[in-house]
């Protein structure tokens, strides 16, 4: 299929789609209002349904709605809107419903600014919402990244029964970078939803369905936990992915994630004019993060450091740290709010940190 | 021999943990009744709220959704969009539906959403313990207006049968009690013309009833439906407020 | 080859859409291209901007804070981007409302009357047209058929007559920074 120029919001709707999502429910919000604006044009026309809720608390429990009738479901939205959603997906979560909800991330807290930003990594990948879980989180660094991973991630939803996120921010979503749809087809068996309330036939032989995250004793509760834990364990051991670019023999690994990772491989271009090699490893899952990626590129003899680069005051810092270990040392350059750092500023830093 | 009455298979065999002489039982069997009647079991989904009524889904023997406190009608218009061939009903108190689910409420009423809407009004929080709800009557006391409730602190009680009729999307709108025979006949009929109102897809259908708490108002269940009668009914008048359905 | 482009002007004077046909024709001739716009409320009458990268090399980065042309439609464009152009790069400058001169002495200069040329043609509408042939002719960076069909696919076929007015608008600002 030939090359289309496309808006990140318009080709993830776009993808969604042809993934075979036909229902969405969302609330406008700056920089996402691209996405529930082509899924309101398209939708009817491919037999789904768009609806413009009265708030994020309503698209996202609409969400849950669809999802506990078996539909392949999905909402979008930016920090605040996510906010509010947090409470339908730690429902989703409980409930063992699958959706997609993407986060095109702005800068925090409170209403913030609306450029691009990285601040909401913790919220993103340690749940959100109350309660013991995560959802699958999945960080695209080009349109045609997050075109590729739609597919997955909503069969990735249907697998472990779990809301996933595409974790994106303001650049990914407002620029167009041409794009090629694939047909797209599952490459995992899907389970059947047999599970789902969509009206009971007491003959069918089915068991009446019961959509629920209540579980009042002590026991159920537990059992239900083990079984998301259990999940979640497959998920960790084998379900992360992330890009390592220029990592053999390097002197020092940049973490990054998302659009900050492109440009730290302009960084490292810059680096690598002044003789030094610098390595990217760049997590496309950011839960579960990609911890024997990292590891196996960080316990290389050439490896002096690694550098965690964010847009955020360092919050997947953490998950690096905890990969490392103490092994060696690990840095932190970016700010919080949303500015983004550019190549130079980076090489500069990586160049410091070297002498220092 | 005979058969003179005999019970819904809309409501499973497992045994109601309502408090004794609440009315949650008489509406949850109207409302089973109604689906048995209309032949629609096969077809509905039940989305059930936080409150006395959270554990609806062991007893309405459809397919059943738990919803989060106060966003039924969202979770349900969910349901009904991705088949409009689908019955939906909420069931809700009036903590869950006139308190922290006004919004979700008013929106599917003015979205003119093809839901029906089992709304109950005790004038309490039931499962928290008795605290005060926006349909507390004036004076009542409950856990959180131990004087009684005072208007000029916290205002008057929210009427919803009538705050929902004047929103256009709105179809069906009735008020009934469960405090005597002759009212829960009527009350049954109501929601019949509500599930009735869906299935002819004219809109938004809600039925608010009236019931007792006998538990959290400190009565006996008899002295709880006198209250209702002389209390309640006068600051929430019974009747339809909206029917599109007889209109030409 | 790679070029980084930086487009800005008030809002309405069609600065987004040049950045786009930019990016469009590259794409058509196989190159890697990122069209990146300011968004939000500083769209809203006020000014806008985008940047382009058009590469030969997958783009890294396509958010630029430095940048081988900018292309100022207005004063303020100015103002804000004439120090992001990289030493030795290309800035294009709408002299037809940009009273002022370039401070920088190590680029390249080129002074645009796009209005001019759009008057000329009967249609101020086509002045980012003008100033997009003037970048074309100075960078080489796409040809001008491509932008042309990058045109025709954003006007739809019912607005196909309006190509040859575009064409001489291109072609007139080309001519204008020609020594």
């Amino acid at each position: 299929m030939a090359k289309k120029l496309m808006k990140g919001c318009e080709a993830v709707a776009e993808a969604a789609i042809q993934a075979g999502c036909h229902y969405f429910f969302g609330y406008p919000i700056t920089p996402q209002n691209d996405i529930p604006e082509y899924m309101a044009a398209r939708l009817p026309k491919v037999g789904g349904c768009f609806l413009q809720a009265e708030s994020e608390v309503a698209a996202i429990n609409m969400v849950y709605g669809a999802a506990a009738s078996g539909a392949r479901v999905m909402t979008s939205s930016s920090s605040p809107g996510v906010s509010l959603k947090q409470e339908g997906m730690s429902y989703l979560a409980g409930a063992e419903l699958p959706c997609v909800v993407v986060n095109m991330v702005r800068g925090g807290p409170g209403l913030g600014s609306i450029q691009p930003s990285q601040g909401d990594y913790f919220q993103a990948t340690r749940g959100g919402g109350h309660g013991d879980y995560h959802p699958i989180v999945l960080a695209p660094s080009s349109v045609q990244e997050a075109v590729d991973m739609m597919q997955d991630a909503f069969d990735l939803a249907d697998v472990y029964r779990t809301p996933v996120m595409i974790l994106a921010d303001g650049i990914i979503g407002q620029m167009m970078e041409p794009v090629e749809f694939h047909e797209s087809t599952s490459k995992r068996e899907l389970p059947k939803k047999d599970w789902a309330a969509t009206g009971w036939n007491p003959a069918s032989g089915r068991p009446r369905a019961i959509v629920n995250s209540l579980y009042i004793e002590v026991d159920e509760l537990q059992e239900l936990n083990d079984r998301l834990q259990a999940r979640y364990k497959i998920i960790r051991e084998t379900e992360a992915k992330a890009e390592l670019y220029n990592t053999d023999g390097a002197e020092i690994i940049v973490c990054a994630y998302g659009t900050v990772a492109r440009i730290c491989k302009s960084a490292i271009a810059i680096c690598e004019k002044k003789g030094v090699k610098v390595g990217l490893v760049r997590p496309i899952t950011v839960w579960p993060f990609p911890e024997k990626q990292l590891k196996e590129v960080m316990d290389q003899p050439s490896v002096k450091k690694a550098i965690t680069v964010e847009i955020s005051a360092g919050q997947m810092v953490e998950d690096v740290r905890l990969t490392v270990n103490g092994a060696k040392p690990v840095e932190f350059f970016g700010k919080p709010g949303s500015y983004t750092p550019t190549a130079e500023e980076i090489a500069e830093y990586i160049m410091k940190s070297r002498e220092a | 021999m005979q058969t003179v009455f005999k019970k819904t298979p809309v409501l499973t065999d497992a045994i109601l943990h309502y408090c004794p002489g609440c009315g949650h039982g008489i509406v949850h069997r109207l409302v089973a009744e109604v689906i048995e009647e209309l032949g629609i079991q096969d077809r509905t989904v039940a989305y059930v709220p936080v409150g006395c009524a959270v554990f609806g889904y062991k007893y309405f023997n459809v397919d059943s959704v738990e919803a989060a406190h106060g966003r039924a009608p969202a979770a349900a218009t969910g349901t009904k969009r991705t088949d409009p061939n689908r019955v939906v009903f909420t069931y809700q108190g009036d903590g869950d539906l006139a308190s922290i689910g006004a919004a979700e409420i008013v929106h599917a009423a003015h979205r003119g959403e093809k839901i029906t809407t089992i709304f109950i009004n005790n004038a309490i929080y039931g499962m928290t313990g008795g605290q005060m709800a926006p349909t507390t009557l004036v004076g009542q006391k409950t856990t959180t207006s131990p004087y009684g409730r005072d208007e000029n602190h916290c205002g008057k009680p929210i009427r919803i049968a009538e705050m929902l009729a004047t929103i256009e999307g709105s179809a069906y709108i009735e008020r009934v009690a469960v405090n005597t025979p002759a009212n829960i006949v009527k009350a049954k009929k109501a929601i019949k013309n509500a599930f009735e109102c869906q299935l002819a897809g004219k809109g938004f259908s809600l039925v608010e009833v009236l019931s007792n708490c006998p538990t959290n108002w400190g009565m006996s269940p008899v002295e709880s439906m006198e209250w209702l009668e002389q209390n309640m009914i006068p600051y929430y008048p019974l009747g339809v407020k909206k029917d599109i359905t007889k209109e030409v | 080859m790679l070029w980084t482009n930086i487009f800005a002007g008030f809002g309405g004077q069609g600065v987004l859409l040049i950045g786009q046909l930019l990016a469009y024709a590259g794409m058509y001739e196989g190159k890697n291209v990122s069209w990146l716009p300011s968004y939000g409320p500083e769209m809203r009458g006020g000014t806008a901007n985008c940047s382009v990268v058009v590469s030969d090399e997958p783009i890294a980065s396509p958010v630029l804070s430095m940048a081988d042309c900018v292309i100022a439609m207005n004063t303020p464009s100015l103002d804000k981007f004439e120090s992001c152009v990289n030493p030795g790069g290309k800035l294009f400058i709408n002299s037809s409302i940009i009273e002022k001169k370039a401070t920088r002495t190590d680029i390249e200069v080129y002074y645009v009357p796009c209005n001019e040329v759009a008057d000329q043609l009967g249609n101020p509408k086509v002045a980012n047209m003008a100033m997009l042939g003037a970048y074309l002719e100075a960078t080489k960076a796409a040809k001008t058929e491509s932008v042309l069909d990058a045109l025709l696919y954003k006007l739809g076929e019912k607005k196909a007559h309006l190509i040859p007015l575009n064409r001489e608008a291109i072609e007139k600002g080309a001519e204008s920074i020609k020594k």
